[in-house]
């Protein structure tokens, strides 16, 4: 990879030692996706903001580069472990937990992020016009970026989309060239699919496809829908891209069918019954809480249910008033954490978990430790609430 | 082909899966240790091993796994891949974990549990 004069400084160490760090991993990444330059970006986002996820190290790491460097462009960032606000209400998390967390929450926003604290950024500001080169870690959001919102973005790592937010740049390579080959199409069989559906659908897409895929046989699916879709693709593999496109003449076709989606779902579906009820990974957006306000009139859930969504997104849906038939129904509307990896789900006091997320499903299994009853939303209502 | 992401030497012992690894769902940040029942080095340490496996799957945050794992000393003192992703590519570059690309047909030829040596400088891997 060329780096200019300035940049190959900085890689020297000319520029300090926290700059440094930013180019060597701009190094290693430009090294590994073939980039022959480095390219300005405009907004990055970055993961890595939930002590269980970091641990100790990564808490070292940031409290140390955040004294030295601030971020050059706009930063958003990935939801933390929990939401300060309600920390009270969950007693079994403890002290050294909270004080690690405040650390890196302190961290980020010393090195000047937003503090946004959520994995749905397309969810709180409005996305730059077509063709923006941005940074995006957080899976879900860059899928949802390159597929969606007509941005250019790889599949970050935490530390490139850090590099990224340091420098203003990333290596140009992969998705942020000018052409996509979208080299696979899948077949979607199923009919009228629900969110839970084309999260299956996703984690299916993710595992099948290298890089990017072509979806037919879709009408249309409404932004939860979509959100499932990029959070499913995101968790089970490296694909970045997605079209819903039916007229494509790629040469290997590859069908999702009732047959394909049991599969996954026997992979993720743990159980039949769930303690609790989360909903949101990817945390929630405007309309998706106005539907379920809809859909909760009357109705008032039987066990816990948690409710995720952003700071922005929660202060939206209790100005327009979203709010009340929720928590009337027993919802509790918790902001700057998710279903994945938030230690307020715990495996002394919870066995198994009922959800909606298929990416919320992999992480509560494989690294919360629980077991996952999948549902969709629809059935979660009938079942859950009386 | 072989070609270096992260500069360096390591000798050691390889650990070979034909599993891509997700780092944050499947690997205990402390010890090392595989733990998602779905991968065929399933309850194996990846510790001081010099890991070949095909590329890494799954959440960015992946590669503060890496960075916690050298930091816990339970990293692999290498890794060989077939694709650089960017989780494993900028963890190694941050942990100073030596990491190359290797064609599908040399990932073929290394052995697990056989004694390597590589060195990215002569870009040699030595049985």
């Amino acid at each position: 990879m060329e780096l200019t004069k300035e940049e190959q400084s900085a890689l020297n160490g000319e520029k300090g030692e926290a700059l440094q760090t930013a180019y060597r991993i701009l190094v290693a990444t430009g090294e590994a996706t073939n980039a022959e330059k480095l390219v300005p970006v405009n907004w990055a986002h970055l993961s890595g903001v939930n002590y269980n996820t970091i641990g100790d190290s990564g808490e070292e790491f940031l409290r140390k580069i955040s004294q030295d460097i601030k971020v050059r462009v706009k930063t958003t960032v990935n939801p933390m472990g929990f939401d300060f606000d309600h920390i009270s209400e969950f007693d079994h998390i403890d002290d050294d937990f909270i004080e690690k967390q405040k650390s890196i929450r302190d961290s980020y926003i010393r090195m000047g992020v937003e503090p946004t604290f959520s994995c749905t950024p397309y969810d709180i500001y409005d996305l730059p016009e077509k063709g923006t080169q941005v940074s995006f870690a957080e899976s879900n959001a860059a899928i949802f970026a390159n597929s969606l919102g007509g941005l250019k973005t790889n599949k970050e790592s935490a530390f490139s989309a850090l590099a990224s937010a340091l420098t203003g740049k990333s290596p140009y390579s992969d998705f942020r060239k000018d052409e996509t080959n979208y080299p696979l199409t899948i077949r979607m069989k199923l009919e009228n699919p629900n969110e839970l559906d084309f999260g299956l659908l996703g984690f299916f897409a993710g595992k099948v496809g290298d890089t990017s895929v072509t979806i037919s046989g879709v009408s249309e699916p409404d932004r939860r829908s979509c959100k499932a879709l990029c959070g499913g693709m995101g968790t089970s593999g490296t694909c970045a891209k997605f079209q819903f496109r039916d007229d494509t003449e790629t040469s290997e076709k590859i069908d999702f069918g009732k047959e394909e989606m049991n599969k996954i779902y026997d992979e993720l579906n743990t159980t039949d019954k769930g303690d609790l009820i989360t909903l949101g990974s990817p945390q929630l957006g405007l309309q998706e809480l106005s539907d379920l306000s809809n859909m909760l009139k009357g109705k008032s859930f039987q066990k816990r249910c948690m409710i995720f969504c952003s700071r922005a997104v929660q202060h939206q849906a209790r100005s327009l008033e979203y709010t009340n038939e929720i928590e009337r129904a027993g919802g509790e509307i918790l902001s700057d954490c998710c279903t994945c990896l938030t230690p307020l789900i715990d495996t002394n006091e919870t066995d198994a978990v009922t959800t909606n997320s298929v990416k919320g499903a992999y992480y509560l299994k494989n690294s919360t430790g629980v077991d996952v009853n999948l549902k969709p939303l629809s059935k979660i209502i009938e079942d859950e609430t009386k | 082909m072989t070609k270096v992401i992260v500069q360096g030497k390591a000798k050691g012992t390889v650990l070979k899966t034909t599993n891509p690894i997700n780092f944050l769902g499947a690997v205990d940040k402390k010890t090392g240790i595989i733990h998602d029942q779905k991968y065929d080095i399933f309850e194996k340490s990846i510790k001081n091993s010099i890991l070949v496996f095909p590329h890494g799957i799954g959440s960015s945050v992946g590669a503060y796994t890496i960075f916690s794992l050298k930091n816990n000393e339970s990293a692999p003192i290498a890794m060989i891949c077939t694709k650089a992703d960017l989780t494993v590519a900028s963890g190694c570059a941050l942990a100073n974990i030596p990491m190359i690309v290797v064609s599908h047909e040399q990932f073929d030829s290394i052995e697990n549990g056989k004694d390597i040596e590589l060195d990215t400088e002569s870009a040699t891997i030595l049985n």
